[in-house]
């Protein structure tokens, strides 16, 4: 019966979407607002009806009934984690790791040699599965959020490194020579030419560091911390085979990271708005 | 005539670029001498340095022998005490900047007030006729208005000498006209030195008083001719036997200068 | 070449700091050693000891400095002592014994190549799917822009136990979830590439009278490859992290992931480093032979190099 409704639910979700997708509003933001809404919605209604009419333990997948329950109840604990992981791990880590990269990046771009010399090896590391270093760094600065930050430093610091060293190299020769008509010294370049040009790049770099930073984060809790934290949640209650409560601490993961990113995203619109990529819509 | 001050002064200008079985010679035993007021046009075909020359007047490229003076001191000594604007090819405004913010560019590097770079930015966008588009930005305008708007940013700090390396070579026929002949009352109520390079017969003849003809490999001057057209230039000068007569020494020159290679 | 000698620079830089860096990180450890061997060092317990700076304590016990590069468990393992135990856990161990490093990197390539294959199969899958269906288009499309920015690594715990509990364990697990680090960004790059044809090429293709299925091989396909393989090493290097976090949770024997947790239970900072490390070849060779194989391909589709 359940199954029934669940395939009924489905059918209608796409058959609205799709009527919605070739009416003549389709472009409009109201529309294609709509149109992801309705099919997460219905995958929602869908999961729901299926965990009720197929009978899945809760071991194996809560509802999203169950799911919103645990959340609500669990609000002043979800909230410690969150500040745990996030606030003081992620957020500490992302900024002292994007700054750090940001002022390198600046110092090596005088030198043509050392540009040369780092550029391949950041790109290089960028490509590795930096998550590992967790354990080293957990030894090291203990299981309290300060080894979490200095994973996600780690993290963050060679994504934002290139991209800032390529956007800082991104000004044509004819706006370099304009600057050398005014006879501009290396600041007034800097400030008034080379950063703003950089900015597209350098905010590539911060948008591609909150993911990380996230990910740093919580994986390092994996390998030790204090009672508190998303990633210690997450293993406990994988053990305790307390799902809802795995999913409830997921769905905080996936609000900060959408948070996150779309508040790096929201300072980009502001402050690149000039550039071609965000002038389209 | 009385003296005229002399602005430009090239002896033996030599440039080669590159070294050994690749050296490319740009510039070779230029000779040239520019006054105060001049209108003066580069013509040629590609390679055959014009651009070369007024990067070298620029202090953008260094000549590798003979002598170039600018206002009596080296390039680089004039380009410091910002003697001259540039206009390049194409206007190169920042787009994160407005019309009126990148006006003020130059100003704001080399340390103008905030009320002396606002009296300028008035002035010289409505110079360029582009008053009340300062709070535009640079995307939202025409491709005309953008290289005006990038004069308009080479006049702002009053140097007397402006040099344009084909600033309207991009932008189609009707514009260009339009542009040439509010660059010609621009020169004529500023009194400029100006150095322009372009590769249109009828623009270098309706704009200059001296016509520089160069021909390539090596880059070098092949003729000068002395404009004998009156300062004031309306637009149908250029259906008058003198006009046609100039045009016409210059496509010699230009054929004879080609053709000896 | 200057390029290369820059490197090379840089790197000895890196490798100077790095043994200059074991002095003061290990350096305690090493007094306390000495105290225990009978040794006189200064100040002379391990309590004292605690609140005085690395550097002082260096140079109070000048005589320990060499050791710091040579302790069985150090803070800071010397980078000899990691290439070291590299060498003997990959050459001089038997491929079938459970301390050779090729052993447990096999098994996390296994799973990280499976998890691959899945997940940039389904990708591109999806990918025709979107750039052909408007519908799909609009409902997806969004999902799976914001998936980017949520850590969906965050899953992989539960992913283990529940798929344990439904008696499937092993590699598929790891591989699960592998490809759905490697899913997303496959889709993404392959949704550009199939659209990155401009106006006038397709303009082209349809006074040609073309087919959908013709403008799909002759046209979008070919103008995807390059982005298709950008997104490609972005995804197998997510589908190594996703297969080496994937043997955290669970206290997997096996694999790279399982090195790293046993080291850091067990304090075996020269196993920690020699499994990063493995990990980090591993990634750099993987990424490196999809570079080849790009280049290849788009070498005899004319491509400039």
């Amino acid at each position: 019966m359940m199954v029934f409704a669940a395939l009924c639910v489905w059918v209608c979700g796409w058959l609205l979407n799709l009527r919605l997708a070739r009416s003549a509003q389709s472009k409009t933001l109201t529309v294609r607002l709509t149109v992801p809404i309705i099919f997460g919605v219905t995958l929602v209604v869908i999961w729901e009806l299926l965990v009720h009419g197929l009978d899945v333990p809760m071991v194996i997948l809560p509802g999203p009934t169950q799911i919103v329950a645990r959340f609500a109840t669990s609000l002043p604990l979800l909230w410690a984690d969150f500040t745990q992981t996030i606030l003081k791990g992620a957020l500490g880590g992302y900024l002292i790791g994007c700054g750090a990269a940001f002022a390198t990046a600046v110092f090596i771009d005088r030198s043509p040699f050392l540009r040369r010399g780092l550029l391949p090896v950041g790109n290089f590391v960028a490509a590795l599965p930096v998550v590992g270093t967790a354990p080293i760094l957990v030894m090291w600065f203990g299981f309290d959020w300060h080894s979490k930050a200095a994973v996600v430093v780690v993290m963050v610091f060679f994504p934002m490194l290139i991209n800032t060293v390529a956007g800082l190299r991104e000004t044509d020769h004819m706006q370099r020579d304009l600057m050398q008509t005014y006879a501009a010294n290396y600041g007034q370049s800097l400030l008034k030419l080379r950063l703003p040009a950089a900015l597209p790049f350098i905010f590539n770099g911060l948008k591609i560091g909150t993911t990380l930073a996230l990910i740093g984060a919580i994986v390092a809790e994996f390998f030790g911390s204090p009672t508190v934290g998303m990633g210690f949640r997450i293993s406990t209650s994988v053990g305790q085979l307390a799902l809802d409560m795995v999913w409830a601490e997921i769905v905080v993961a996936a609000l900060a990271g959408s948070l996150f990113y779309g508040g790096v995203a929201l300072i980009e619109r502001a402050l690149t708005f000039w550039h071609p990529s965000q002038r389209g819509s | 005539m009385t003296t005229t001050p002399v602005v430009i002064e090239a002896r033996d200008l030599n440039l080669t670029f590159g070294a050994g079985d690749t050296a490319v010679q740009a510039l070779k035993d230029v000779n040239l001498q520019i006054d105060k007021g001049d209108f003066v046009s580069f013509i040629g075909p590609s390679g055959c340095g014009k651009t070369t020359f007024l990067r070298c007047i620029a202090a953008l490229e260094q000549p590798t022998g003979g002598k170039l003076t600018v206002n009596g001191l080296t390039p680089d000594e004039a380009r410091r005490k910002r003697a001259y604007g540039y206009v390049f090819q194409a206007a190169g405004l920042y787009p994160w900047r407005t019309i009126a913010k990148n006006v003020a560019l130059p100003l704001e590097i080399m340390g103008y007030s905030k009320a002396d770079q606002k009296r300028r930015i008035e002035e010289v966008l409505e110079l360029v006729e582009l008053s009340g588009f300062g709070n535009k930005f640079p995307w939202q305008l025409s491709g005309g208005m953008q290289q005006r708007a990038s004069i308009a940013r080479a006049l702002s700090f009053d140097a007397d000498i402006l040099l344009m390396d084909e600033p309207f070579g991009a932008l189609d026929e009707i514009v260009r006209d339009h542009l040439n002949e509010q660059l010609l009352k621009l020169w004529m109520r500023t009194q400029k030195t100006i150095g322009f390079v372009t590769h249109s017969i009828p623009e270098a003849v309706y704009l200059s008083t001296k016509i520089v003809v160069m021909s390539p490999r090596p880059g070098r001057i092949h003729e000068v001719i002395d404009s004998p057209l009156p300062r004031e230039r309306p637009l149908d000068i250029r259906d008058t036997p003198a006009f046609i007569e100039v045009a016409h020494r210059v496509r010699e020159g230009l054929r004879v200068g080609h053709s000896d290679d | 070449m200057k390029t290369l000698c820059s490197v090379l620079v840089v790197i000895a830089g890196i490798v100077g700091i790095w043994y200059l860096a074991c002095v003061p990180m290990n350096i305690k450890g090493v007094l306390d050693q000495a105290q225990r061997a009978g040794e006189v060092v200064s100040p002379e317990t391990a309590k004292d000891r605690r609140d005085v700076k690395a550097w002082a304590l260096v140079a109070q016990n000048s005589f320990a400095i060499d050791r710091v590069w040579s302790v069985e468990r150090p803070r800071l393992p010397a980078p000899h002592q990691v290439v070291t135990e590299l060498w003997k856990t990959t050459v001089e161990k038997k491929i079938t014994s459970k301390r050779s490093l090729i052993y447990h990197g096999q098994v996390t390539l296994t799973a990280t190549l499976m998890g691959f294959a899945i997940g940039t199969g389904l990708g591109i899958l999806l990918a025709v799917g979107i750039v052909h269906s408007k519908v799909m288009d609009m409902s997806i499309m969004p999902w799976a822009i914001v998936s980017q920015t949520i850590p969906i690594i965050a899953l992989a715990p539960m992913i283990i136990v529940v798929l344990y509990s439904i008696g499937v364990q092993g590699m598929l697990p790891k591989a699960i979830i592998a490809a759905y680090l490697s899913f997303f960004p496959v889709l993404v790059g392959m949704v550009k590439g199939l659209r990155s044809p401009d106006t006038m090429q397709l303009d082209l293709m349809k006074t040609y009278n073309a087919s959908g299925a013709a403008v799909f091989w002759k046209l979008r396909l070919p103008s995807s490859l390059s982005y298709l393989f950008a997104s490609f090493k972005i995804g197998i290097s997510a589908a190594l992290v996703g297969a080496i976090v994937g043997e955290l949770p669970t206290g997997a024997v096996a694999g790279l992931g399982a090195r790293l947790l046993a080291g850091s239970y067990y304090g075996q900072t020269v196993q920690i480093w020699s499994a990063l490390f493995a990990a980090a070849l591993l990634a750099a060779a993987l990424v490196a032979i999809i570079g080849v194989i790009e280049r290849v391909l788009l070498a005899r589709m004319g491509a400039k190099s």
